[in-house]
């Protein structure tokens, strides 16, 4: 077991536990963004940044990556970590203005100007839908494409994946944006019925043992073929 | 362009722990791209999904998907090779080729692309093609390099290299010509010897150039590997009792048309030789 401080409070968890896991334990509030239950941690979006050290050898880490240490200090909310959360909640507007999830965050953390070009991007690069396809799924339709500024996510060669089953998690797991939601694309889409209303889900042999995070799907509202309602 | 090949190389790389890594290098190396039926295999074969190893191919940015001109020019522009006017250089390249950077022309002869350092800051600018570093590089002598490209960087090397000469050999035993007139390397009919090493037996083709040490063969031969070598036609074992200086390995005998005998250290890797004129 590990003893460690968060906020002043001790706590002892157990080796490999995260910072976020064991501050959550305690119910202290650590946003994230794109951290998920059942997915391994990835330290993308750095929302869930948190102070550990003392003095002038505190720094800032992502909590969501860092195991607990024993006899660790750990400020979930002091003045230099809330200023470096809303610099990432400005900076995350910028790239996805648009997205529901990241507005919801900026009001509630108080986030009331916006220094920086917004880019009208879909995506935020935070990994949900590859790890979601990945791990939990078993997919591997989806992955990372290049580096740096030209990073983008999506299937091998853009073109339809072999491997994905259409199960539509990795948009149900989209924190920011409707990335895989490239209905206009009709070639390329993912899943696409709400373009071709033919719902490609429905002519997949193993539809029935199919898990459908779609719900509800667009093609299944307009044509009224809900799985629930085939059975 | 085959399946085989592909597979040949996965199974290479299969001992040392299925370095993704390498197994594209050694396509791109043989195909100058990576063809996407060669990544599809390569996912089959190592068991790892087509998105990680598309993944890495995109990442980096020695991996080309598309595929590339017979010749490929590299024009630096680091620091070094900037402030010497590298910038100026590379626009050369890109009027006198007529593509942007990282492009193919229409007749696929050239691509051309621009690189952040060559780690040959002192020789700046650079430009390289095909291997072969161009220093001090002017904006007047683009044109010149290209057109020096055209005609085959590696024969005006040989024949302006008075140390490199075409030689004729035939079997020490049987006096047969080893000659090949139908497989040039170098431009030059070849030295075809028959080898064998662990339970492989096959042709192998040595340049006909002294001093050039291009081979063709048809086993991939790992470095530092002792291979018996045969007369094609006698079948007699190609063995001097002279012993390589290099290396120390017993040499292969080869006679000289013109009277004379030389002598080549069966080592893969090995450069030792010795001529010996009647």
């Amino acid at each position: 077991m590990i003893t460690l401080t968060i906020n002043g409070a001790q706590l002892s968890v157990e080796k490999g536990t995260t910072i976020l896991e064991a501050a959550q334990f305690l119910g202290f509030p650590i946003p994230t963004l794109c951290h998920m239950e059942g997915l391994h941690p990835y330290g993308a979006c750095r929302l869930c940044i948190v102070e550990i050290g003392e003095g002038a050898r505190a720094k800032l880490v992502s909590s969501c990556t860092y195991p607990a240490e024993e006899g660790m200090k750990v400020r979930t909310s002091t003045a230099r970590v809330v200023k470096a959360r809303k610099m990432v909640i400005e900076l995350l507007l910028a790239s996805c203005p648009q997205s529901k999830t990241i507005q919801d965050l900026a009001s509630k953390f108080d986030v009331r100007q916006q220094r920086f070009k917004q880019e009208w991007e879909s995506c935020i690069l935070c990994g949900r839908c590859v790890r979601m396809c990945a791990e939990q799924m078993t997919g591997n339709a989806i992955g990372y494409h290049g580096r740096g500024e030209t990073r983008t996510i999506g299937t091998p060669f853009d073109m339809k994946s072999e491997t994905c089953r259409l199960c539509g998690g990795c948009i149900y797991v989209c924190p920011a944006c409707q990335l895989r939601c490239t209905y206009s694309d009709k070639e390329n889409a993912i899943c696409n019925g709400c373009v071709n209303l033919s719902l490609p889900c429905v002519e997949k042999d193993q539809f029935k043992e199919m898990m459908c995070y779609m719900d509800p799907c667009v093609a299944c509202e307009i044509s009224g073929t809900h799985y629930s309602n085939i059975k | 362009m085959s399946q085989d090949a592909v597979l040949k190389i996965v199974e290479k790389h299969k001992k040392d722990g299925d370095g993704i890594i390498s197994i594209l290098e050694d396509i791109q190396a043989k195909y100058s791209y990576l063809p996407d039926y060669a990544l599809r295999t390569v996912s089959e074969e190592t068991g790892k999904s087509l998105v990680d190893i598309y993944g890495v191919a995109t990442f980096y940015r020695y991996f080309s998907l598309k595929p590339k001109g017979k010749h490929l020019v590299n024009c630096c522009l680091g620091t070094a090779c900037h402030v010497r006017g590298g910038q100026s250089i590379a626009d050369e390249f890109e009027k006198q080729l007529k593509i942007p950077p990282g492009e193919t022309t229409v007749d696929k002869e050239f691509t051309y692309e621009t690189v952040t350092c060559l780690g040959a800051c002192a020789l700046g600018p650079v430009a390289v093609v095909d291997g072969h570093y161009f220093s001090k590089v002017k904006t007047t002598k683009v044109k010149h390099i290209l057109e020096e490209v055209k005609k085959g960087l590696e024969v005006i090397k040989i024949q302006g290299d008075k140390r490199i000469f075409p030689v004729e050999v035939g079997c020490t035993r049987c006096n047969h010509t080893l000659m090949d007139k139908d497989f040039l390397i170098d431009n030059y009919p070849s030295i075809r010897l028959t080898i064998s090493f662990k339970d492989k037996h096959g042709s192998v083709r040595l340049s006909g150039m002294y001093g050039s040490y291009n081979i063709e063969s048809d086993y991939e031969v790992p470095e530092d590997t002792i291979v018996n070598f045969f007369c094609p036609h006698c079948h007699a074992e190609l063995k001097s009792p002279t012993i390589c200086p290099d290396c120390g390995e017993h040499m292969i005998p080869l006679m000289l048309k013109g009277g004379g005998i030389v002598q080549v250290c069966p080592k893969r890797g090995c450069q030792g030789h010795l001529l010996d004129l009647f």
